[in-house]
């Protein structure tokens, strides 16, 4: 280390409700996370299982920032490979999907199979006698990186780690259950964007895992009258604390002491001129109306009335970070079912009544933290530690489960 | 397709009024673009061309062009924000009794409080107009935007 460097990164003590801002802006910090959270004993949301039905079908997706190519081979088997040429190092698929028989490089025409062992090699006799490959070139040692693969529900996870342990110990049983819930028969993807957000990956970790702001960053409901004081909801948090679900229930009007003060502030509303979007078919088996799910590092499960999706968080850089909506319903919608969906669409996403503002408050928070990188965030509520909370999503405790998770994986 | 020079000329007096109330942020008046049961809908040329039918925004009927207008002034929290629009290549494709079919190019510069400015978005509209009391309007206008990627949120429409 040269004498001028900074000092390595230490978190200044045991408490994970106090977060030093340098960890969202030092880029040390985040080279590290590369090796450590998505290179390490980390679940990383892939892709579909419905996006590869065929043999021979592939995405490219990404674990961190490293590029990841998904295969289905013939066998039926999801394969994951590191998409980096055993040669050169070039990405071998730069097309975002398609279905292929090989997967060859086009800088030298170094070909692989479906599960990444390296098939053939351009001029690998040379020409007339001459070049070519030595004759001790082994082409088993030069295939592509493979990722450990599993499948949960039609959702392909991959870790580089052989220290992750198996996914549903890693979720627990109750995120499990949580993940059951939703995911109930098989996907359709309704349609892809992405949102580059202004700030570091993990301030939308947190943004998601912080029931507290739903209300209060996120007026519509309120603005419109149309949050009733019969709703109630919790958060569970897995015991580990990576990992979290964020609900709200309807409950019969009768069941609840209705809340005079609030049903007085929510007269002389603005009123929305149609209210479709908010219509809802309870197609789950429950009453939950919105459930916010995370697994660590990467994913968030969304249900929002019979809006459902995947987001998929990519690093881009200390300060810039990348959301993949992957829109979804079910094969068996009718076309009302998805019409509805495409409607109460609109709730979410870059331009989502109820999101959009996601995108605006970790630019700030980013925009904040380059002031001292060594002051601390203060996150209190319901804490310090990591409970879950039943009656109430005034808390900031799987915001704090992310920090253990985070300190674990980094060993800080 | 061979139209009246007439009809075409009234058809960009449309498209020039429409994004001048964007620019403008006289967005109230932008509903009236459309008919009463007019579609409006944001999506991905990925999305549009894979036949894929989620959309950014989608709007069935003037009731919801309204609230995403009345949302944007009295719920949602952006940076301040405004567009330049720049518009051409109009070209009618076709006419039926459901209305006339034209597909014309966009881009849109936003500009931010900070004074950043940068290509927000570019794209087509497909657009089918019909007359309605003497006047053209949208009963259905797709904005198929080329890049799959919003930079941070979109809530002025397009
Ligand atoms: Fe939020």
């Amino acid at each position: 280390m040269s004498g001028n460097q900074a000092p390595e990164f230490t978190w200044p003590d045991d408490d994970i409700s106090r977060v030093p801002y340098q960890v969202y802006t030092d880029a040390d910090i985040y080279a590290r996370e590369q090796a450590q959270i998505f290179q390490g004993p980390t679940w990383n949301f892939l892709c579909l299982e419905a996006e590869l039905p065929n043999p021979g079908d592939y995405k490219t997706t990404f674990v961190g920032e490293a590029s990841i190519i998904v295969t289905r081979d013939d066998d039926g088997a999801i394969n994951g490979l590191l998409n980096r040429c055993a040669h050169k190092g070039a990405l071998v698929c730069y097309k975002p999907c398609g279905n292929t028989r090989h997967l060859t490089c086009v800088y030298h025409n170094w070909s692989y199979d479906l599960d990444g062992n390296l098939a053939a090699v351009a001029f690998s006799k040379g020409v007339g006698g001459q070049g070519g490959l030595p004759d001790d070139f082994e082409t088993a040692g030069h295939g592509l990186q493979r990722l450990r693969i599993e499948t949960y529900r039609g959702l392909i996870f991959g870790t580089f780690s052989d220290a992750t342990p198996a996914f549903a110990d890693y979720m627990g049983p109750k995120l499990l259950a949580s993940i059951d819930r939703v995911l109930i028969k098989p996907l359709k993807v309704l349609g892809y964007h992405s949102q580059m957000l202004p700030n570091n990956w993990k301030l939308y970790a947190e943004n998601t895992r912080d029931s507290y702001h739903a209300s209060l960053l996120h007026v519509f409901h309120n603005t419109f009258g149309i949050v009733r004081p019969n709703m109630r909801g919790g958060v569970q948090i897995a015991d580990s604390g990576w990992h979290h679900r964020s609900y709200a229930e309807r409950v019969p009007a009768g069941d609840v002491e209705i809340d005079k003060e609030k049903v007085r502030s929510l007269k002389n509303q603005y009123s929305l001129d149609d209210v479709s979007l908010m219509e809802h078919v309870e197609e789950l088996g429950d009453t939950v109306t919105n459930s916010i799910q995370t697994v660590f590092p990467s994913l968030v499960i969304q249900q929002i009335l019979n809006a459902l999706a995947v987001r998929q968080l990519v690093p881009r850089g200390p300060d810039r970070s990348e959301l993949f909506w992957t829109i979804l319903g079910f094969e068996d919608d009718d076309d009302a079912l998805l019409e509805l969906r495409l409607k109460v669409n609109n709730l979410v996403g870059p331009a989502g009544f109820v999101s959009m503002e996601d995108g605006l408050a970790g630019g700030l928070v980013q925009r904040g933290a380059v002031a001292d990188p060594a002051a601390r965030t203060v996150m209190p509520m319901g804490g310090p530690g990591i409970e879950p909370s039943v009656g109430s999503r005034v808390t900031e405790a799987a915001v704090r489960g992310f920090w253990k998770g985070w300190r674990e994986c980094m060993g800080i | 397709m061979n139209t009246d020079q007439s009809l075409r000329l009234r058809i960009e007096d449309l498209f020039t009024d429409y994004v001048h109330t964007i620019d403008d942020d006289r967005l109230e008046e932008w509903p009236d673009y459309f008919t009463d049961a007019g579609r409006y809908r944001i999506i991905t040329r990925e999305n549009h061309e894979r036949g894929l039918p989620a959309a950014l925004i989608y709007c069935d009927g003037k009731g919801m062009l309204r609230d995403r207008i009345s949302a944007m002034r009295k719920a949602n929290v952006f940076d301040p924000q405004t567009y330049c629009h720049t518009g051409g290549a109009v070209q009618v494709v076709g006419a039926d009794d459901d209305g006339i079919q034209v597909r014309s190019n966009f881009t849109v510069i936003r500009t931010l409080s900070d004074g950043a400015m940068s290509t927000f978005a570019c794209g087509r509209y497909l657009d089918r107009i019909t007359e309605e009391d003497g006047a053209l309007k949208f009963a259905e206008r797709t904005v198929v935007i080329d890049s799959r990627r919003v930079d941070t949120l979109l809530v002025i429409p397009l």
